[in-house]
Protein backbone atom coordinates (compact mmCIF):
# COMPACT_ATOMS: atom_id res chain seq x y z
CA UNK A 1 0.00 0.00 0.00
CA UNK A 2 1.28 3.40 -0.16
CA UNK A 3 0.21 6.88 -0.20
CA UNK A 4 0.26 8.13 -4.26
CA UNK A 5 -1.79 5.92 -6.30
CA UNK A 6 -4.50 5.96 -3.86
CA UNK A 7 -4.34 1.84 -3.52
CA UNK A 8 -4.96 2.53 0.58
CA UNK A 9 -8.69 4.32 0.21
CA UNK A 10 -10.60 1.50 1.35
CA UNK A 11 -14.16 1.16 1.54
CA UNK A 12 -14.10 2.05 5.63
CA UNK A 13 -12.44 5.63 4.19
CA UNK A 14 -13.35 6.51 1.14
CA UNK A 15 -16.48 8.36 2.71
CA UNK A 16 -14.32 11.00 4.46
CA UNK A 17 -12.22 11.83 1.67
CA UNK A 18 -15.22 12.20 -1.05
CA UNK A 19 -16.20 15.93 -2.02
CA UNK A 20 -18.27 16.75 0.82
CA UNK A 21 -16.61 14.47 3.25
CA UNK A 22 -15.86 15.90 6.31
CA UNK A 23 -12.13 15.78 5.64
CA UNK A 24 -12.38 16.62 1.83
CA UNK A 25 -11.85 20.65 2.63
CA UNK A 26 -8.09 21.17 1.92
CA UNK A 27 -6.44 24.29 2.96
CA UNK A 28 -3.08 25.24 1.34
CA UNK A 29 0.11 25.64 3.41
CA UNK A 30 1.10 24.16 6.67
CA UNK A 31 -1.93 22.49 8.86
CA UNK A 32 -1.18 21.39 12.59
CA UNK A 33 -3.32 18.11 13.18
CA UNK A 34 -4.15 17.33 16.71
CA UNK A 35 -4.48 13.86 17.53
CA UNK A 36 -4.07 12.18 20.50
CA UNK A 37 -3.77 8.64 20.15
CA UNK A 38 -1.97 5.67 21.97
CA UNK A 39 0.90 4.80 19.47
CA UNK A 40 -0.10 1.59 20.13
CA UNK A 41 -4.22 2.16 19.05
CA UNK A 42 -3.06 -0.46 16.01
CA UNK A 43 -2.01 -3.35 18.06
CA UNK A 44 -4.52 -2.67 21.09
CA UNK A 45 -7.70 -3.25 18.37
CA UNK A 46 -6.19 -6.73 17.75
CA UNK A 47 -5.53 -6.83 21.43
CA UNK A 48 -9.23 -6.11 22.46
CA UNK A 49 -10.36 -8.57 19.48
CA UNK A 50 -9.03 -11.39 20.92
CA UNK A 51 -9.98 -10.41 24.52
CA UNK A 52 -13.60 -10.46 22.39
CA UNK A 53 -13.19 -13.74 21.06
CA UNK A 54 -12.14 -15.12 24.38
CA UNK A 55 -14.93 -14.12 26.61
CA UNK A 56 -17.07 -15.28 23.59
CA UNK A 57 -16.03 -18.99 24.63
CA UNK A 58 -15.43 -18.13 28.37
CA UNK A 59 -12.02 -18.94 28.41
CA UNK A 60 -8.79 -17.33 30.69
CA UNK A 61 -5.98 -16.32 28.64
CA UNK A 62 -2.47 -15.92 30.86
CA UNK A 63 0.32 -14.05 29.63
CA UNK A 64 3.47 -15.74 31.21
CA UNK A 65 6.29 -12.84 31.50
CA UNK A 66 9.82 -13.44 32.80
CA UNK A 67 13.44 -13.62 31.67
CA UNK A 68 14.72 -16.35 29.35
CA UNK A 69 15.65 -19.61 31.79
CA UNK A 70 13.12 -18.50 34.76
CA UNK A 71 11.02 -21.47 34.29
CA UNK A 72 8.23 -20.57 31.72
CA UNK A 73 7.99 -24.01 30.12
CA UNK A 74 8.39 -25.84 33.45
CA UNK A 75 5.78 -24.20 35.15
CA UNK A 76 2.98 -24.55 32.31
CA UNK A 77 4.24 -28.43 32.34
CA UNK A 78 4.08 -28.97 36.10
CA UNK A 79 0.55 -26.57 36.00
CA UNK A 80 -0.90 -28.47 33.17
CA UNK A 81 -0.55 -31.85 35.05
CA UNK A 82 -2.68 -30.48 37.95
CA UNK A 83 -5.43 -28.81 35.85
CA UNK A 84 -5.92 -31.14 32.70
CA UNK A 85 -8.38 -33.31 34.25
CA UNK A 86 -10.55 -30.48 36.02
CA UNK A 87 -9.62 -27.97 32.88
CA UNK A 88 -9.07 -27.69 29.14
CA UNK A 89 -6.22 -25.90 28.41
CA UNK A 90 -4.12 -24.82 25.61
CA UNK A 91 -0.78 -22.86 25.32
CA UNK A 92 1.05 -20.59 23.06
CA UNK A 93 4.10 -20.71 22.66
CA UNK A 94 6.83 -17.46 21.58
CA UNK A 95 10.30 -17.36 20.80
CA UNK A 96 12.08 -16.63 18.77
CA UNK A 97 13.26 -20.03 16.87
CA UNK A 98 12.57 -23.87 17.69
CA UNK A 99 9.63 -25.44 18.23
CA UNK A 100 10.91 -27.24 21.79
CA UNK A 101 9.01 -25.80 23.75
CA UNK A 102 5.68 -26.48 21.85
CA UNK A 103 6.71 -30.30 21.83
CA UNK A 104 7.31 -30.12 25.66
CA UNK A 105 3.82 -29.12 26.34
CA UNK A 106 2.35 -31.44 23.50
CA UNK A 107 4.06 -33.98 25.54
CA UNK A 108 1.33 -32.74 28.71
CA UNK A 109 -1.56 -33.91 26.25
CA UNK A 110 -2.72 -30.65 25.62
CA UNK A 111 -2.47 -28.02 22.56
CA UNK A 112 0.37 -26.24 21.73
CA UNK A 113 0.95 -23.30 18.95
CA UNK A 114 4.63 -22.28 18.41
CA UNK A 115 5.21 -18.68 17.01
CA UNK A 116 8.19 -18.22 16.13
CA UNK A 117 8.96 -14.75 16.04
CA UNK A 118 11.97 -14.38 13.98
CA UNK A 119 13.97 -11.96 15.36
CA UNK A 120 11.38 -9.76 17.04
CA UNK A 121 11.71 -9.81 21.03
CA UNK A 122 8.08 -10.08 22.48
CA UNK A 123 4.59 -11.44 20.85
CA UNK A 124 2.29 -8.95 19.68
CA UNK A 125 -1.67 -8.91 19.30
CA UNK A 126 -1.24 -9.81 15.66
CA UNK A 127 1.04 -13.30 15.91
CA UNK A 128 -1.53 -14.15 18.77
CA UNK A 129 -4.29 -13.42 16.47
CA UNK A 130 -3.32 -15.75 13.81
CA UNK A 131 -2.16 -18.01 16.47
CA UNK A 132 -5.75 -18.49 17.66
CA UNK A 133 -7.19 -19.74 14.43
CA UNK A 134 -5.55 -23.11 15.32
CA UNK A 135 -6.69 -23.18 18.43
CA UNK A 136 -10.57 -24.02 18.96
CA UNK A 137 -11.61 -22.01 21.88
CA UNK A 138 -15.24 -23.60 22.18
CA UNK A 139 -13.20 -26.58 23.86
CA UNK A 140 -10.89 -24.80 25.98
CA UNK A 141 -11.21 -23.29 29.02
CA UNK A 142 -7.47 -21.48 29.48
CA UNK A 143 -4.88 -20.29 26.89
CA UNK A 144 -2.08 -19.75 28.91
CA UNK A 145 0.34 -17.62 26.29
CA UNK A 146 4.26 -17.98 27.01
CA UNK A 147 5.96 -14.74 25.78
CA UNK A 148 9.73 -14.53 24.55
CA UNK A 149 12.25 -14.76 27.10
CA UNK A 150 12.67 -10.88 28.11
CA UNK A 151 11.70 -8.70 30.68
CA UNK A 152 11.42 -5.33 28.54
CA UNK A 153 9.45 -5.70 25.69
CA UNK A 154 6.63 -8.00 26.21
CA UNK A 155 5.56 -5.46 28.69
CA UNK A 156 4.38 -2.72 26.16
CA UNK A 157 2.24 -5.20 24.00
CA UNK A 158 -1.67 -6.17 25.13
CA UNK A 159 -2.07 -9.65 23.04
CA UNK A 160 -5.75 -9.51 24.13
CA UNK A 161 -5.20 -11.44 27.59
CA UNK A 162 -6.72 -11.07 30.70
CA UNK A 163 -4.17 -11.19 33.13
CA UNK A 164 -0.43 -10.87 33.28
CA UNK A 165 2.06 -13.31 35.25
CA UNK A 166 5.56 -12.46 35.96
CA UNK A 167 7.84 -14.84 36.75
CA UNK A 168 11.36 -14.01 38.85
CA UNK A 169 13.75 -16.99 39.43
CA UNK A 170 15.39 -17.13 42.31
CA UNK A 171 18.84 -17.16 40.41
CA UNK A 172 18.22 -13.84 38.94
CA UNK A 173 18.29 -11.47 42.00
CA UNK A 174 15.71 -9.97 44.44
CA UNK A 175 16.12 -6.16 42.62
CA UNK A 176 14.68 -7.47 39.48
CA UNK A 177 11.58 -5.35 40.39
CA UNK A 178 13.17 -2.30 40.94
CA UNK A 179 15.79 -2.69 37.31
CA UNK A 180 12.36 -3.38 35.10
CA UNK A 181 9.58 -2.09 37.23
CA UNK A 182 7.46 -1.52 32.97
CA UNK A 183 7.81 -5.41 33.59
CA UNK A 184 6.90 -6.07 37.05
CA UNK A 185 4.26 -3.03 37.24
CA UNK A 186 2.12 -4.75 35.16
CA UNK A 187 1.89 -8.11 36.61
CA UNK A 188 -1.17 -8.83 38.56
CA UNK A 189 0.95 -12.03 39.97
CA UNK A 190 4.31 -12.29 40.87
CA UNK A 191 5.99 -15.62 41.27
CA UNK A 192 9.40 -16.74 42.80
CA UNK A 193 10.46 -19.83 40.76
CA UNK A 194 13.47 -22.09 41.54
CA UNK A 195 12.93 -21.88 45.41
CA UNK A 196 14.33 -25.75 45.91
CA UNK A 197 17.74 -23.64 45.25
CA UNK A 198 17.50 -20.88 47.73
CA UNK A 199 19.23 -23.15 50.36
CA UNK A 200 22.64 -22.76 47.83
CA UNK A 201 21.44 -18.91 46.66
CA UNK A 202 22.24 -17.33 50.15
CA UNK A 203 22.53 -13.61 47.88
CA UNK A 204 18.76 -13.91 46.97
CA UNK A 205 16.54 -12.80 50.00
CA UNK A 206 12.39 -13.26 49.07
CA UNK A 207 11.38 -10.69 51.39
CA UNK A 208 13.18 -7.68 49.43
CA UNK A 209 12.13 -8.96 46.26
CA UNK A 210 8.67 -8.54 47.37
CA UNK A 211 9.52 -5.30 48.53
CA UNK A 212 11.15 -4.07 45.83
CA UNK A 213 7.86 -5.20 43.72
CA UNK A 214 5.58 -2.83 46.51
CA UNK A 215 7.83 0.05 46.13
CA UNK A 216 6.25 0.30 42.53
CA UNK A 217 2.96 0.62 44.01
CA UNK A 218 1.85 -2.71 43.14
CA UNK A 219 -0.54 -5.05 46.22
CA UNK A 220 -0.17 -7.84 43.68
CA UNK A 221 0.16 -11.52 45.93
CA UNK A 222 3.70 -12.97 45.77
CA UNK A 223 4.00 -17.19 45.54
CA UNK A 224 7.42 -19.00 46.31
CA UNK A 225 7.37 -22.03 43.86
CA UNK A 226 9.43 -25.02 42.54
CA UNK A 227 7.69 -26.27 39.69
CA UNK A 228 10.61 -29.17 39.15
CA UNK A 229 9.98 -30.35 43.00
CA UNK A 230 6.07 -29.59 43.30
CA UNK A 231 6.98 -27.13 45.96
CA UNK A 232 4.31 -24.24 46.82
CA UNK A 233 2.34 -25.37 43.51
CA UNK A 234 -0.99 -24.95 45.89
CA UNK A 235 -1.20 -21.41 45.90
CA UNK A 236 -0.91 -20.78 42.36
CA UNK A 237 -3.36 -23.98 40.95
CA UNK A 238 -5.80 -22.35 43.72
CA UNK A 239 -4.90 -18.78 42.44
CA UNK A 240 -5.73 -20.13 38.48
CA UNK A 241 -8.80 -21.71 39.87
CA UNK A 242 -10.02 -18.36 41.66
CA UNK A 243 -9.63 -16.57 38.25
CA UNK A 244 -11.12 -18.85 36.41
CA UNK A 245 -14.14 -18.98 38.50
CA UNK A 246 -14.19 -14.68 38.18
CA UNK A 247 -13.93 -15.12 34.46
CA UNK A 248 -16.91 -17.13 33.98
CA UNK A 249 -18.82 -14.73 36.42
CA UNK A 250 -17.57 -11.76 34.27
CA UNK A 251 -18.63 -13.24 31.10
CA UNK A 252 -22.25 -13.67 32.65
CA UNK A 253 -22.40 -9.64 33.64
CA UNK A 254 -21.13 -9.03 30.20
CA UNK A 255 -17.39 -7.30 31.30
CA UNK A 256 -14.16 -8.51 30.27
CA UNK A 257 -10.60 -7.59 32.67
CA UNK A 258 -7.98 -5.97 30.74
CA UNK A 259 -4.46 -7.15 32.74
CA UNK A 260 -3.91 -4.27 35.86
CA UNK A 261 -1.44 -2.00 33.84
CA UNK A 262 -1.99 -0.78 30.14
CA UNK A 263 -0.43 2.02 29.34
CA UNK A 264 -3.73 4.62 29.83
CA UNK A 265 -2.01 7.51 29.39
CA UNK A 266 -4.61 8.11 26.85
CA UNK A 267 -7.16 7.65 29.21
CA UNK A 268 -6.00 10.07 31.58
CA UNK A 269 -5.69 13.01 28.60
CA UNK A 270 -8.16 12.52 26.38
CA UNK A 271 -11.64 10.54 25.95
CA UNK A 272 -11.03 7.71 23.98
CA UNK A 273 -13.34 8.15 20.73
CA UNK A 274 -15.35 5.45 19.36
CA UNK A 275 -13.63 3.49 16.92
CA UNK A 276 -15.27 1.14 14.50
CA UNK A 277 -14.45 -3.01 14.62
CA UNK A 278 -13.59 -4.88 11.76
CA UNK A 279 -13.35 -8.41 11.50
CA UNK A 280 -9.95 -9.44 10.72
CA UNK B 1 14.66 -3.17 20.68
CA UNK B 2 10.69 -3.18 20.29
CA UNK B 3 10.73 0.71 19.15
CA UNK B 4 11.27 -0.32 15.33
CA UNK B 5 8.36 -2.19 15.68
CA UNK B 6 6.08 0.84 17.63
CA UNK B 7 7.21 3.16 15.24
CA UNK B 8 5.97 1.54 12.30
CA UNK B 9 2.49 0.98 14.09
CA UNK B 10 3.35 4.88 14.61
CA UNK B 11 3.56 5.32 10.47
CA UNK B 12 0.34 3.04 9.97
CA UNK B 13 -1.44 5.89 12.04
CA UNK B 14 0.36 8.71 9.79
CA UNK B 15 -0.27 7.58 6.72
CA UNK B 16 -4.27 7.41 7.77
CA UNK B 17 -3.81 11.15 8.62
CA UNK B 18 -1.79 12.26 5.77
CA UNK B 19 -5.11 10.17 3.64
CA UNK B 20 -7.78 11.73 5.32
CA UNK B 21 -6.28 15.58 5.37
CA UNK B 22 -4.86 15.24 1.87
CA UNK B 23 -1.45 15.56 2.85
CA UNK B 24 1.52 16.51 0.24
CA UNK B 25 4.32 16.16 2.42
CA UNK B 26 4.59 15.51 6.19
CA UNK B 27 6.62 18.07 8.11
CA UNK B 28 6.95 17.14 11.87
CA UNK B 29 4.99 14.49 14.26
CA UNK B 30 4.99 14.42 17.91
CA UNK B 31 4.87 12.18 20.44
CA UNK B 32 4.41 12.35 24.25
CA UNK B 33 6.70 9.47 26.08
CA UNK B 34 6.80 8.76 29.65
CA UNK B 35 9.28 6.57 30.78
CA UNK B 36 6.88 3.88 32.27
CA UNK B 37 5.44 2.83 28.74
CA UNK B 38 9.14 1.18 28.19
CA UNK B 39 10.02 2.92 25.04
CA UNK B 40 12.93 4.80 24.81
CA UNK B 41 12.92 8.08 23.26
CA UNK B 42 16.27 7.78 21.23
CA UNK B 43 16.08 4.22 20.51
CA UNK B 44 12.66 5.73 18.65
CA UNK B 45 14.19 8.90 17.21
CA UNK B 46 17.35 6.11 15.81
CA UNK B 47 14.32 3.88 14.60
CA UNK B 48 11.99 6.90 13.07
CA UNK B 49 14.37 6.92 9.65
CA UNK B 50 14.16 3.38 8.76
CA UNK B 51 10.54 3.33 9.49
CA UNK B 52 9.65 6.33 7.62
CA UNK B 53 11.55 5.28 4.86
CA UNK B 54 10.13 5.81 1.37
CA UNK B 55 6.63 7.48 3.33
CA UNK B 56 5.34 10.48 3.55
CA UNK B 57 6.86 11.62 6.31
CA UNK B 58 10.10 10.71 5.36
CA UNK B 59 11.78 14.09 5.95
CA UNK B 60 9.29 14.37 8.96
CA UNK B 61 11.26 15.52 12.01
CA UNK B 62 10.00 13.55 14.95
CA UNK B 63 9.40 15.89 18.04
CA UNK B 64 9.61 13.66 21.33
CA UNK B 65 8.66 15.59 25.03
CA UNK B 66 9.40 13.60 27.66
CA UNK B 67 7.20 13.42 30.38
CA UNK B 68 8.02 12.56 34.24
CA UNK B 69 7.06 10.27 36.48
CA UNK B 70 4.18 11.65 38.99
CA UNK B 71 1.72 10.22 41.18
CA UNK B 72 -0.77 10.99 43.80
CA UNK B 73 -1.72 9.36 46.77
CA UNK B 74 -4.82 7.74 47.60
CA UNK B 75 -4.16 7.99 51.28
CA UNK B 76 -2.77 11.61 52.10
CA UNK B 77 -3.58 12.77 48.75
CA UNK B 78 -0.16 14.33 48.47
CA UNK B 79 1.56 14.66 44.27
CA UNK B 80 4.97 14.09 44.08
CA UNK B 81 7.65 13.67 41.08
CA UNK B 82 9.62 10.11 41.24
CA UNK B 83 11.30 7.77 39.48
CA UNK B 84 10.30 4.42 37.75
CA UNK B 85 10.98 2.16 40.46
CA UNK B 86 9.84 4.48 43.23
CA UNK B 87 5.74 4.99 43.06
CA UNK B 88 4.96 4.55 46.16
CA UNK B 89 4.22 8.06 48.21
CA UNK B 90 7.35 9.93 49.17
CA UNK B 91 5.28 11.91 51.95
CA UNK B 92 3.43 9.18 53.97
CA UNK B 93 5.10 6.36 51.99
CA UNK B 94 1.82 4.29 51.18
CA UNK B 95 1.70 2.38 48.06
CA UNK B 96 -1.88 2.95 47.08
CA UNK B 97 -1.35 5.41 44.83
CA UNK B 98 -2.00 6.51 41.29
CA UNK B 99 0.13 7.77 38.49
CA UNK B 100 -0.77 11.22 37.19
CA UNK B 101 2.24 11.07 34.57
CA UNK B 102 4.95 8.50 33.05
CA UNK B 103 3.40 5.64 30.91
CA UNK B 104 2.51 7.69 28.07
CA UNK B 105 2.76 6.54 24.76
CA UNK B 106 0.90 8.94 22.86
CA UNK B 107 1.08 10.56 18.99
CA UNK B 108 0.27 14.35 19.94
CA UNK B 109 0.20 16.17 17.06
CA UNK B 110 0.72 16.27 12.87
CA UNK B 111 2.24 19.06 11.46
CA UNK B 112 1.85 18.69 7.11
CA UNK B 113 1.06 20.54 3.76
CA UNK B 114 -2.00 19.81 2.35
CA UNK B 115 -1.93 19.30 -1.73
CA UNK B 116 -3.43 22.24 -3.31
CA UNK B 117 -7.14 21.93 -3.73
CA UNK B 118 -7.69 25.14 -6.20
CA UNK B 119 -5.53 23.50 -8.70
CA UNK B 120 -7.69 20.47 -8.60
CA UNK B 121 -10.41 22.33 -9.45
CA UNK B 122 -9.66 24.26 -12.15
Amino acid sequence: MCDTCGCNITHGNQHLIKAGGKLSLANNGKTSISVLKNLMSENDHIAKHNRDHFDKHNVLAINLMSSPGSGKTALLEATIQKLKKQFRIAVIEGDLETENDAERIRKQGVPAIQITTGSACHLDAHMVHDALHNLSLADLDFVFIENVGNLVCPASFDLGQHLNVTLLSVTEGDDKPSKYPVMFRAADLMLLTKTDLLKVLDDFDTVKAEENLRQLASSVPVFELSARFNEGMKNWIDWLSQQYAEQIARVEKGESLKPAIQPDGVDLHHNKQPHAHTQV
Amino acid sequence: MHELSICQQMMVQVNEIALQNHASSIESISLQIGPLSGVEATLLKRAFPFAAAHTIAEDAELIIEELPVVIQCNLCGSKSNTTPNKLVCSHCGDYHTQLLSGDEMLLTNIELTRADPARKNH
